[in-house]
């Protein structure tokens, strides 16, 4: 079933929007300006209509079914949350509209970093940073910037469990530092002799994933603590598994100096494909001076309790700067803002028992057919391992494409890179008791498929749109355009060889 | 109120087949000194509550719904097809996870494959990203593409003052911990004088099409010059404007960055947006973000798959160039349906539209008593006028007239105090223009 591209689709001259007539005297166009021709489709609102609804068949989706994907806290997506950040006054407000007539947007923002402090522990919160890694590169870069900022400049290494993200060690290397790699102990724990071995001047500071990507609360994590504290490092939160801790514990309040949010993972926002996110930041007193920008300050408290307060832009003082254009994902923070003010104080805590609940029951529920390498009490999500004793040709992998046969997404597969084949595994606390037992019952019968027929799992999916793709074809035959190269591209690349010449 | 279904029973259940009895006892490896904290947050709402809350809120802003909006300098009030709210809507778009399981991910991938076939048609260029987090950014990432191309050997970037005051400010975030040599937009300097700062060191220059003025540059001898002193030549341009204009590509650029923000995105009060990515074949290989390519199956149907993935942070770790794990995927598809929408009909007359209205604007405001408008080169969409009172005075007494006013220049350019960007779109009628003409006379008579 494949769908035809939309460049396939039109005639020319077809039209799929009506536009006014112009209404003022038209003013001359230098000709040297203009450009010859738009290789663009032709194409009907119908036929575009059409080709989006089909295309969107294709794809698999919270909305569709089950998605236990670790990691990445696919959770149900309110609908009302689209409706709010829809709202004429938030989705047609310039970003550079003055402060006085935004007051209801910086309302929000200022009510939501007060809430994200709130729930984590921290003094104050930064809402910019576009995405969970451009937060943490923000958490990296104020680190920095604080060591530099007492001449202590001699600090280049960061500290990360080799449990961690991709994304740590990349951040580390954008912001001028180098990774150093550390162990992890028989139970799946930060090895705390190795963490004191590099516990010197050099380091900057720590970045750490809690719960670790085992999804287990690291048992000695005040210890970690104190150890990089006491050699004069920063601790960074990497908050992607948030949904363990509301109401569970508070980063800040365990010593954490930096901390980034998903509010694509933990508050609910739309994955949409693959983005857009939100990662704001949160600090503890230290860095409050280092928090990109900007923030919404109160600039004049509220002359009685009946009145608002006027509330404004602040730039810190030793801001890091500005992460993106304007004041982050604000349709994001409007959709965040609608779920921490639904669930209220009672709610919120709610959201971290049922998911840590959910985890558990259906580790506990799997241990008996599969390998669990941490097998104790878990947080939010818990990993293990997909391959079974004599059957050789069966990989994680392959475990995950038969679950989309069964109409389950799969879960993340092969990280964290410590556990052989791992599948790590996070219902989330949207989903039944009885989605988690079907669930349950198909991975059960998923491994007496791998040991009966194997090639069952080894060629699947079965009845997906598509089946394993050619994935070295396509870095090989690199095609990521489907236009033909226009005329004048060759004049400009000869003509560019001849200069450089 | 919350979204977790569990009954009673089930939750009994399910500890018992856990082997515990209270949900507490799920979370005793949580230091004790520190578990199960005070949350002071306020009390729970209901849905009806929620919105009459949110709705007070977003009534209490001025926005362009309600106001004639002049306003621009990196984000555009145009108009946005029926269509694609419904369509982006879709839970099918909306609630899917980055498409890393391709067999269940092809309407995505399929979307951003169109999306960037149509941002190399739009741009000249013969690849494009899958976006990254908005302009700002992707001109932050050209930089470091430029690093990478020019092998560390060359630390100099040249900005040209005319590329949006912000972009320039995150390049400066990214870059603060490497040694990059960021210059040219300290001052005033025009197209010559940023010629004149190339030298064997300097990775990149980048210069804005149109600029942030509005204006449209003379690029053709900065492109033969940047090319002959061996660095790339980046482009940061406003994707409207391409409906009209000759390509970058055609200029002779090398990278074409730019805010996607026009092509059916709402403002949102500064994001999400999309930061757009295009490039030449030749450097593709060392870009971040997201790509796609066209590939088959077992089956030998066609299908589309993310490609390039060792570049990406997951599995080069420390030695990718760029932490970025996500795109703006939900942009993209907004972008990709409306330029299908639009189409080579819609993108020009659009761009025909702002070009015309804004023209009459401006020559309607430089009839003004007062009120100069800098005519010295072409422009698009937006103009700078110099006005007889201080911005701020005169936006105060225009949003009393329901018109957002122009761009205050002065909070970026020192030298431009009392300057004011204005900009006009296809949305804006003749009765606003006038109207904006009329309140310009009115509060500075």
């Amino acid at each position: 079933m494949t769908e035809p591209l939309i460049y396939d689709l039109g005639a020319a001259g077809r039209r799929g929007v009506l536009l006014p007539d112009c209404d003022v005297p038209e003013s001359p166009l230098a000709a040297e300006l203009m450009r010859d021709n738009l290789d663009f489709p032709e194409v009907s609102e119908l036929q575009v209509v059409r080709h989006f609804t089909r295309l969107s068949n294709l794809n698999f989706s919270i909305d569709k079914g089950f998605y236990p994907l670790g990691s990445c806290t696919m959770k149900y997506n309110p609908k009302l949350n689209e409706d709010m950040a829809r709202l004429p006054g938030f989705a047609h407000l310039h970003p550079l509209n003055d402060a006085e007539g935004s007051q209801g947007a910086l309302a929000l923002m200022y009510n939501l970093q007060t809430w994200l402090a709130e729930i984590s522990g921290f003094k104050a919160v930064s809402l910019t940073p576009a995405a969970g890694a451009q937060g943490e590169l923000a958490g990296i870069l104020m680190i920095r910037k604080y060591h530099v900022d007492r001449g202590d400049t001699k600090r280049t290494k960061i500290l990360i469990p080799n449990s961690a993200h991709g994304t740590n060690p990349a951040t580390v290397t954008m912001a001028g530092f180098t990774t150093v790699e550390l162990p992890a102990d028989e139970n799946g724990d930060v090895d705390l002799t190795a963490l004191r071995e590099h516990c010197d001047d050099t380091v900057a500071g720590m970045m750490i994933t809690v719960p670790n990507t085992l999804g287990l609360f690291e048992s000695k994590i005040i210890d970690v603590i104190n150890a990089v504290h006491d050699c004069g490092g920063l601790m960074y939160m990497d908050g992607a598994n948030m949904n363990a801790l509301l109401g569970a514990v508070k980063p800040g309040e365990l010593g954490f100096d930096v901390m980034h949010y998903n509010l694509h993972k933990t508050f609910s926002t739309p994955h949409g494909g693959g983005g857009p996110g939100s990662g704001p930041v949160g600090v503890g007193e230290k860095l409050i001076p280092f928090l990109p920008g900007p923030i919404v300050k109160i600039t004049e408290e509220a002359a009685s309790e009946d009145d608002a307060p006027l509330y404004g832009w602040h730039m810190p003082e030793k801001s890091i700067g500005r992460m993106k254009a304007f004041q982050g994902n604000f349709g994001m923070h409007v959709r965040a803002y609608t779920y921490i003010r639904i669930h209220g104080d009672r709610g919120i805590k709610d959201i971290t028992r049922h998911a840590v609940l959910n985890a558990n029951y259906i580790r506990v529920k799997l241990r008996d057919t599969y390998t669990v390498p941490y097998d104790r009490i878990n947080a939010h999500e818990f990993v293990l391992e997909g391959h079974f004793d004599g059957v050789d040709s069966v990989h994680a992998l392959d475990i995950s494409k038969r679950l989309i046969d069964y109409g389950i997404h799969p879960p993340t597969n092969y990280f964290p890179l410590l556990v052989h084949e791992a599948l790590m595994i996070e219902p989330t606390e949207t989903e039944d008791k009885a989605t988690l037992d079907e669930f349950i019952d198909v991975m059960k019968k998923i491994a007496v498929e791998a040991k009966e027929n194997p090639e069952l799992l080894t060629s699947a999916p079965h009845n997906a749109p598509v089946s394993r793709l050619d994935e070295v074809r396509a870095a090989k035959q690199l095609v990521l355009c489907c236009r033909p190269i226009p005329e004048w591209a060759e004049s400009v690349s000869s003509s560019k060889k001849d200069t450089a010449q | 109120m919350s979204y977790t279904p569990h009954t009673d029973l089930e939750r009994q259940q399910m500890l018992s087949a856990i082997g515990v009895t209270t949900i507490e006892d799920l979370f005793e490896a949580v230091p004790s000194s520190h578990r199960f904290p005070k949350l002071d947050l306020p009390k729970p709402l209901s849905e009806m509550e929620v919105t009459a809350e949110l709705s007070a809120l977003a009534d209490a802003n001025e926005h362009a719904a309600d106001f004639a909006i002049f306003r621009g300098a990196g984000a555009y009030h145009h108009f946005i097809p029926s269509a694609i709210s419904h369509l982006v809507l879709r839970g099918e778009f909306l609630t899917a996870y980055t498409p890393y399981q391709p067999e269940v991910s092809q309407g995505t991938l399929q979307a951003i494959y169109e999306y960037q076939s149509m941002m190399c048609a739009l741009t000249g260029m013969d690849a494009a990203n899958a976006s990254h987090y908005d302009g700002a950014t992707s001109l932050a990432e050209a930089v470091t593409v430029a690093l990478e191309v020019g092998r560390h050997k060359r630390n100099k970037i040249i900005l040209s003052p005319a590329i949006n005051p912000q972009y320039r400010a995150v390049v400066r975030t990214y870059h603060q911990g490497n040694n990059t040599k960021i210059m040219g937009d300290s001052g005033r300097a025009d197209i010559a004088d940023l010629i004149e700062m190339l030298d064997e060191n300097t990775a990149m220059v980048a210069v804005s099409y149109p600029n942030f003025f509005g204006q449209i540059d003379d690029l053709t001898k900065l492109a033969e010059r940047v090319h002959q002193a061996g660095a790339l030549l980046v482009m940061v341009v406003n994707p409207t404007a391409l409906g009209l204009l000759k390509s970058p590509g055609e200029l002779g650029a090398d990278i074409v960055v730019g805010e996607g923000q026009p092509l059916g995105i709402p403002m949102s009060f500064g994001g999400p947006y999309l930061g757009f990515f295009a490039i030449r074949t030749e450097y593709v290989r060392k870009i971040a973000g997201r790509i796609i390519g066209e590939t088959v199956d077992k089956e030998g149907r066609r299908a589309y798959v993310m490609t390039l993935r060792p570049r990406e942070q997951d599995i080069r770790r420390e030695k990718a160039t760029s932490n970025i794990c996500t795109n703006q995927g939900l942009m993209s598809l907004t972008a990709c349906i409306y330029m299908s929408l639009m189409g080579k009909y819609g993108m020009k007359k659009v761009a025909e539209l702002c070009y015309h209205k804004s023209h009459y604007a401006a020559k309607q405001i430089s009839d003004l008593k007062g009120f100069v408008v800098d005519m010295s080169k072409p422009f698009f969409h937006e103009f700078v006028v110099k006005c007889p009172q201080s911005v701020a005075t005169i936006n105060d007494k225009l949003i009393e007239k329901g018109i957002i006013g122009g761009y205050d220049l002065g909070i970026d350019y020192p030298h431009l105090k009392d300057h004011m960007l204005v900009c006009v779109t296809e949305t804006n009628t003749k009765e606003e223009i006038d109207a904006l003409v009329e309140g310009l006379k009115e509060v500075t008579a």
